[in-house]
């Protein structure tokens, strides 16, 4: 592996800023010690709205990113536990009681009568109960990940650029968006080549 | 940090990762040095011009093994389940025998994607994405069977509480109706993660497409993802959480479908050892599929790299070790057969070694316990030719497994006067066959346009990806981490 740093910046963004708005710089890094440095260093530089791409999650990253622990897992949690009444509720409503209630339609619960079990035969209703319990719950940890990531996003302007592609590949990268309070296209192109990076490039929205 | 260069003892493309070196890990990636050649050798796959011609035969092969399903689906739905060889005592056979082998053949890709993920292995991220391809494809196969056993099949969404205008409802004290809620939501549940697995890699090769439509497909099913470590640590939590659920969920499926029978009062069928001797067996079955599925894969698409002997080595571990218990649980049903004194009991084990079905419960044993105690042999364990038949005879050992505890106990119950013996038809037979076809069609669809190995995870577990070792800051300062870089990647590391 040869670490050759080419800083091999195009003409930035300053020049035709005016023409297309800015969506702010990528850096480029070859291997991903070099990202988790840099990393370290753009936070405590105080950026906010800044990113890693990696094409595989790096041990180690969020810590270095500051990134805060997500809160989706006592959501899962929450729509596991729904999942458990929910099965519960199913099976004592369709066998257990003849109420009628309005879901939807109109529904009539028929307590049904085999092999001497009593109506409410919790012991048979708990393979269903586990069953919905989990079901619930992978459902809700896949949706709302991605809901939380904002995926699907089909079009984001980071896949303008070219070499941004090998984010999915083998070539790590950092950018920092031009929303960012601290971002001056300038200021934060010079900041960014003092991470040592293979390449800085600008990224139009 | 290791310096030692063993490579220089094997020469790179000699490396035996089968070897076990005290305090040092075995590498699971050979040969491959860099994440772009990873990613060049798993993509390779999927965007050459042709697949190997080796594809085009077994496609073709399935595709007509499929249409034999097809047909006789078709015939027994216009005709009735007459078509099948069922009779009064044995009204269940083939069908609930390939929906329990089908079901069982899944779980080996759920116990490499949840099981052996929660357990910090990672030799599981060179085979978890065709094995959960494979658990999927099964379940498919699985359920296609109670969908059609039902007799009039265009009432299957009986099986499901819809509020309907005869206010009936399903029986939920019923181990049948348990059965419905945990197939399919392990269904659901492999789906899920097969696919959140497999966001990543398609976003690769979304990336890499040169054609529109590649660009378009793939583009759409990556969700735009962009490797965002935002992202990535979201991505992360879900998936170790879809891993714990996945595991107690696995587990359960096939202990629902044992209580298919245990709950019932036939003897042969009424014992408490069947959960986990279901599971065991389920896992079994599985890890010989994906050695069948395995060694011809990496052959054909040139992925030995990913998928080293030692994975292979690993998997014949795994199928030794439940085969073993598949063992001890044939054995105990003899023992409490014999000391519980209950006379059906005894009768029925008896009957089932020695009575009119003794063949097919020879070649269950012969299969399922005795061949593979060759694997406790590492010569043979690491056999490319004998892995492959073995594991094609622990199959069909399975297949009987499940014909044995289901027929010969139905054929003869309580009252010798309604014995009978079952005998199956063309229909029987070509349904069996057929799902075969359907499974092998959709594996080789899946082989030919989705990432079959796991990239991401497999460029994880590379001692490059390590940022405070081999994966290291490339400056000067910090040089000797990436000079030995090359050298390591492909030997044995420290742990």
């Amino acid at each position: 592996m040869t670490a050759v740093v080419t800083n091999t910046t195009q003409p930035l963004a300053t020049a035709n800023a005016k023409a297309t708005r800015l969506h702010g710089l990528l850096a480029e890094f070859e291997t991903p010690g070099d990202l988790m440095h840099a990393a370290e260093k753009v936070r405590d530089a105080g950026y906010r709205w800044w990113d890693c791409h990696s094409p595989f999650p790096v041990h180690g990253l969020d810590a270095a990113m500051g990134i805060k622990r997500t809160i989706l897992p006592v959501l899962v949690f929450g729509a596991g536990a729904t999942g458990t009444f929910t099965a519960l509720g199913l099976q004592a409503f369709t066998n257990s009681f003849s109420e009628t209630i309005w879901a939807g339609v109109w529904v009539t619960g028929y307590p049904f009568l085999i092999s001497g079990k009593p109506a409410m035969s919790l012991p048979a209703f708990i393979p269903v109960i586990f069953e919905l319990t989990i079901l619930f719950s992978a459902l809700s940890a896949v949706s709302l990940m991605f809901l939380f990531n904002g995926l699907p996003q089909l079009y984001h302007p980071l896949f303008k650029s070219n070499r941004f592609r090998r984010a999915s590949n083998d070539r790590f990268f950092i950018v920092i968006e031009a929303r960012d309070p601290k971002f001056l296209p300038k200021k934060t192109e010079e900041f960014l080549k003092t991470l040592d990076p293979i390449a800085v490039e600008a990224v139009e929205d | 940090m290791t310096t030692l260069p063993h490579n220089a003892k094997f020469g790179q493309s000699a490396i035996d990762n089968t070897v076990e070196r005290p305090g040092e890990r075995a590498p699971l990636v050979l040969n491959l040095t860099t994440f772009g050649e990873v990613t060049a050798t798993v993509c390779r796959v999927n965007e050459a011009e042709k697949a190997p011609f080796a594809w085009y035969v077994a496609f073709a092969g399935a595709v007509g093994l499929l249409s034999i399903l097809g047909a006789c689906i078709t015939y027994l739905i216009f005709t009735g389940v007459g078509v099948w060889g069922l009779n009064n005592p044995v009204m269940w056979a083939y069908d609930i025998t390939n929906f329990v082998f089908w079901v069982g053949i899944g779980h080996a890709g759920t116990l490499i994607s949840a099981i052996l993920f929660l357990f910090r292995q990672k030799w599981r991220t060179g085979i978890n994405r065709f094995a959960e391809a494979m658990t999927i494809f099964a379940v498919i196969c699985a359920g296609t069977f109670p969908g059609i056993h039902v007799g009039r099949v265009w009432f299957a969404y009986w099986l499901f509480p819809i509020p309907n205008q005869m206010e009936m409802w399903p029986q939920f004290r019923s181990p049948l109706l348990w059965d419905v809620f945990a197939v399919s939501t392990y269904f659901t549940v492999s789906l899920l993660f097969w696919y959140t697995g497999m966001v990543p890699d398609l976003a690769t090769l979304r990336d890499r497409a040169k054609g529109k439509l590649q660009q378009l497909g793939y583009g759409i099913f990556a969700l735009g993802w962009r490797g965002s470590n935002r992202h990535w640590h979201r991505y992360e939590r879900a998936y170790l959480l879809l891993a714990a659920l996945s595991t107690p969920l696995v587990l359960s499926v096939h202990s629902v479908v044992s209580f298919d029978f245990a709950t019932s009062q036939l003897p042969g069928w009424h014992t408490t050892i069947f959960p986990p001797y279901f599971v065991a067996g389920a896992i079994f079955s599985g890890f010989a599929m994906v050695v069948t599925l395995a060694v011809p894969a990496r052959e054909l698409f040139g992925l030995k790299d990913l998928i080293t002997l030692r994975h292979l080595d690993n998997m014949n571990k795994v199928i030794l070790a439940t085969g073993c218990m598949v063992g001890y649980a044939y054995s105990m049903e003899f023992f409490i057969a014999w000391y519980s004194g209950a006379m059906y009991e005894k009768f029925a084990f008896i009957n089932r070694a020695f009575g009119q079905y003794w063949w097919a419960y020879l070649i269950m044993v012969s299969c399922n316990v005795i061949t593979p105690q060759l694997f406790w042999f590492k010569k043979l364990r690491t056999s490319i030719p004998i892995m492959f038949v073995l594991s094609i005879v622990v199959n069909v050992g399975m297949w009987f497994e499940r014909f044995v505890i289901i027929v010969s106990s139905l054929a003869n119950d309580f009252l010798p006067s309604s014995w009978d013996m079952f005998t199956p038809t063309w229909v029987d037979i070509g349904t069996m066959v057929g799902a075969f076809g359907l499974f092998f069609t959709l594996f080789l669809l899946f082989c030919r346009y989705l990432p079959m190995i796991a990239m991401a995870e497999v460029k994880a577990i590379m001692p490059r990806a390590d940022p405070h070792g081999l994966g290291g800051p490339s400056k000067s300062k910090h040089s000797h981490a990436t000079s030995h870089a090359a050298a390591h990647d492909a030997g044995h590391t420290n742990l």
